[in-house]
């Protein structure tokens, strides 16, 4: 009977790091997986959710050890099995997706001899046969004209293509357990869509059980049937997903719920002033320098785009990546010069060390989207503070001590790490020390390139919370540049959608949400939710198509 | 891993033992490293004279002493000189990029074309044979590395967020490349420095062999490899102990120079 209503059962599994007794890496993990069924497993970084997923096959790295609990699949211990049923089972039976599909395919070798391989050592199809079955494969996940395609080699396929071919050679032995590890996070919001559906077809079609593992809850909630929730390697709550929401039992889910953005008041601004920023008609060129042989080429990245930001204003950019929105930004700050067009700030020009410029320089900064990469390594946060006020002669040492130690609490830190380095703080930490640097000479413009993207939900919640915060409180106009639809959401007056170095769409926050009028625009919608808070906890929907399983 | 602890203290060891004998060859030696002494040409080790004598009786003790001095302060200099300019091109090449960046690597490619060595034989003997002027030919044989090495590691270091922050902020270029660009690339060229000390060191040590180094009568490991030549039957302390003095130095050098390595190269830490 267990044969029927279990595939794999998972019982007090502890993993920790090989001697070092005290670091547990998953804590007592156990749960069950039935065949054909549709389980994601959600966790933040760091949480173990990797380590689990792959200690169900065996792989896990070499520093970690098994230190106790079992693993069973059909009944049997998988500790127990020889090298070689290790191998059929993985090659047969339980496959696994990566989250990166540049390193996860091998460069040099063609898609048709990857995806032949595991068909020549798990089956003893002839060459002909398993041909047929590639070719076949290869149109179910959508590849065009599979047969001229076979013998190219990953570079030349798209990220997206490329993770669709890793789901083909996963899918091609029909195996009953696929673990899917963070798919679709390196790829945009709408080709992750399209693959996360191809998957759950593809695992339905087969009646494959899937594990889907992500850091992104509703995304989960959308197509699986239960989550698990995972918090410092233990699973803290798992049930059927409509109940997790609805009625999340542990702190922890709470928590995970409650950082889901949420649609900020709406707020007015006075449309007769002159804007504090305008740019017009701003073209970005990039040229690659030809060789003896080859001519130089240009590549339009931004092509004739205008805007305006009023005084104390948030407008956000969106769109897919190569849409042109970071571009923008840098061009915008002067980091990378236009190859056209005006930029305006206080209605006078600005022309690099032209008349204004240090006025723009200083009143112009920027939030990047890296913690790690924007601040200084060897620079303590005093010093990187401190170097923001450099230029400003007005202001007496005296009062720039005290503007720093204003600025680290402002953002939520303490003086205690002012004298810390960058990385003897966690990411969260740095951003608020990069959103500290940006404000605290107090600028009237900030540009945030995808500020919090990098960063943690429930952490990513509190620093947009922040942002958000101290917007209000300084009064400046942000540009807000994000690929994120549900952050735009909550912090954004006025949205411009981008795509190809263009403007698709721009309007008010609640006309572009509500009532777009691209269908660019309404396939980025599609792919977040809108929650309606419960009692106890959400609700979720998506526009524009009927919800699948699970919510 | 306990191998690797060891080399380091044994490198360490041989280091301090030649910086040591060159420091006090500076201040004292048993005898004056000049003075002939032609009755007593040749003697071989022993009591009066440790290491022996040379062919015309100068002792050779007191010489290798005086010859390390030459030896260490050559050696310090050039890879100053080679750091110091290498850091300022390479640095600048890397962050202006364009023509600047072209013409800089033109000329360091054109320098690196040649073999150190004949380089630096090239320009001694247009700048005639003098501590000077072997400074500063192998200065400007060693700079191309360094040069190509900042370079790489600016270029990459350009792109980074907190460079561009410091230009948000309206540092100068100057004021961006001290602050934060030269002091986050100084890792890899301390390694390189290390290793380069020692192959400045042999470098040296041939120029002088061939007769184009420090000119004698003054002492360098070189010179007096050289003069041990036609004594070599005879008298075989004469070629043994400057050959040891450099093998030992280069050893120590090496072996510190992992450590070195190991220490500031991250791709080494936690492993």
């Amino acid at each position: 009977m267990s044969e029927e209503s279990e595939l794999l059962r998972v019982e007090g599994l502890e993993l920790g790091l090989a001697g070092r007794p005290e670091a547990g890496i998953v804590k007592g993990a156990s749960f069950l997986i039935r065949p054909g069924e549709m389980v994601g497993l959600v966790g933040e970084s760091g949480s173990g959710k990797t380590m689990l997923g792959r200690a169900i096959i065996g792989l896990q790295p070499g520093a970690i050890e098994r230190r106790g609990g079992a693993i069973l699949y059909r009944d049997r211990e998988l500790s127990q099995l020889s090298a070689r049923e290790m191998r059929r089972l993985r090659g047969q039976e339980i496959s696994i997706v990566f989250q990166e599909p540049m390193t996860s395919l091998n460069p040099s070798m063609t898609i048709g001899d990857q995806l032949d391989e595991p068909l020549r050592s798990h089956s003893d199809m002839a060459a002909p046969e398993r041909r047929a079955r590639i070719l076949e494969m290869m149109t179910r996940v959508g590849i065009p004209a599979p047969e001229n395609r076979l013998k190219d080699y990953p570079h030349e396929f798209s990220g997206g293509m490329r993770q669709r071919i890793m789901l083909a050679s996963a899918m091609l032995l029909r195996p009953k357990l696929l673990i899917a590890d963070e798919p679709t996070t390196a790829l945009d919001a709408l080709v992750q869509r399209e693959v996360l559906e191809l998957m759950v077809e593809m695992t339905r079609e087969n009646g494959t059980a899937l594990i889907l593992i992500s850091h992104d809850l509703p995304m989960v909630a959308r197509y699986c049937e239960r989550v698990m929730v995972m918090r410092q390697g233990e699973l803290v709550e798992q049930g059927p997903t409509a109940d997790i929401l609805t009625a999340p039992a542990h702190e922890y889910t709470r928590k995970l719920l409650a950082a889901m953005p949420e649609r900020g008041p709406l707020r007015s601004f006075d449309d007769q002033e002159v804007p504090l920023l305008e740019v017009r008609d701003l073209c970005v060129d990039y040229v690659s320098r030809g060789g003896l042989l080859s001519r130089s080429r240009r590549k339009r990245a931004l092509d004739g785009v205008s805007l305006s930001v009023r005084r104390g204003e948030v407008v956000a950019v969106v769109g897919a990546s190569g849409s042109g929105k970071t571009t923008l930004g840098r061009a915008i700050a002067h980091l990378i010069a236009p190859s056209g067009g005006e930029i305006l700030f206080r209605g006078t020009p600005v022309t690099p060390r032209g008349k204004g410029w240090m006025d723009f320089r200083l009143n112009c900064q920027m939030i990047f989207q890296d913690p790690y990469g924007s601040l200084d390594p060897r620079f303590t946060i005093r010093r990187a503070l401190s170097e923001a006020l450099y230029h400003r002669q007005d202001i007496a040492p005296a009062e720039k001590d005290a503007r720093i130690r204003r600025a680290i609490t402002e953002v939520g830190l303490e003086e205690i790490h002012l004298d810390r380095l960058p990385h003897e703080m966690s990411g969260g930490q740095r951003q608020r020390v990069a959103i500290a640097r940006a404000i605290i000479s107090e600028p009237d413009f900030v540009i945030a390139d995808e500020a919090v993207s990098a960063l943690d939900v429930t952490v990513r919640a509190q620093v947009l919370d922040l942002l958000a915060d101290l917007q209000q409180r300084h009064g400046f106009s942000c540009l807000f540049i994000s690929h994120d639809l549900g952050v735009v959401e909550q912090l954004a007056d006025r949205v411009i959608v981008m795509r190809d170095g263009g403007i698709v769409e721009e309007g008010p926050r609640n006309r572009i949400f509500d009532a777009p009028e691209s269908d660019y625009t309404r396939a980025l919608l599609s792919a977040i939710p809108t929650l309606k808070r419960t009692v106890t906890g959400v609700e979720l929907s998506w526009r524009f198509d009927a919800p699948e399983a699970g919510a | 891993m306990n191998l690797g602890r060891t080399n380091k203290y044994l490198g360490g060891l041989l280091i301090a033992f030649f910086l040591l004998s060159a420091l006090l060859g500076w201040l004292w030696t048993p005898y004056d490293p000049l003075a002939l002494d032609l009755r007593a040409r040749l003697a071989p080790p022993g009591a009066g004279h440790w290491l022996g004598t040379d062919e015309y009786g100068r002792d050779v003790m007191s010489r290798l002493m005086a010859a390390a001095r030459t030896s260490v302060t050559i050696s310090a200099l050039t890879v100053g000189f080679a750091v110091t300019f290498g850091i300022v091109l390479g640095s600048v090449a890397g962050y202006a990029r364009g023509w600047v960046d072209r013409l800089v690597m033109l000329f360091t490619d054109t320098l690196l074309a040649f073999p150190s060595i004949l380089l630096a034989l090239a320009l001694l003997s247009i700048l005639g044979a003098n501590i000077w002027g072997v400074i500063l030919a192998l200065g400007l044989a060693y700079m191309p590395t360094v040069t190509r090495v900042v370079r790489g590691a600016v270029m990459s270091l350009r792109e980074q967020e907190f460079i561009e922050a410091s230009r948000l902020m309206g540092h100068p270029v100057g004021y961006t490349l001290r602050a934060h660009v030269i002091p986050n690339c100084l890792a890899p060229v301390i390694v390189i420095a290390t290793s380069m000390f020692g192959s400045v060191l042999l470098t040296e040590s041939a120029l002088s062999f061939l007769g184009l180094g420090v000119p004698p009568p003054a002492p360098t490991w070189g010179n007096m490899l050289a003069g041990a030549r036609p004594y070599m039957a005879q008298a075989h302390w004469l070629g043994i102990f400057p050959g040891l003095c450099i093998a030992l130095t280069l050893l120590g050098i090496n072996l510190f120079g992992d450590y070195v390595r190991d220490r500031f190269d991250p791709r080494m830490k936690g492993l």
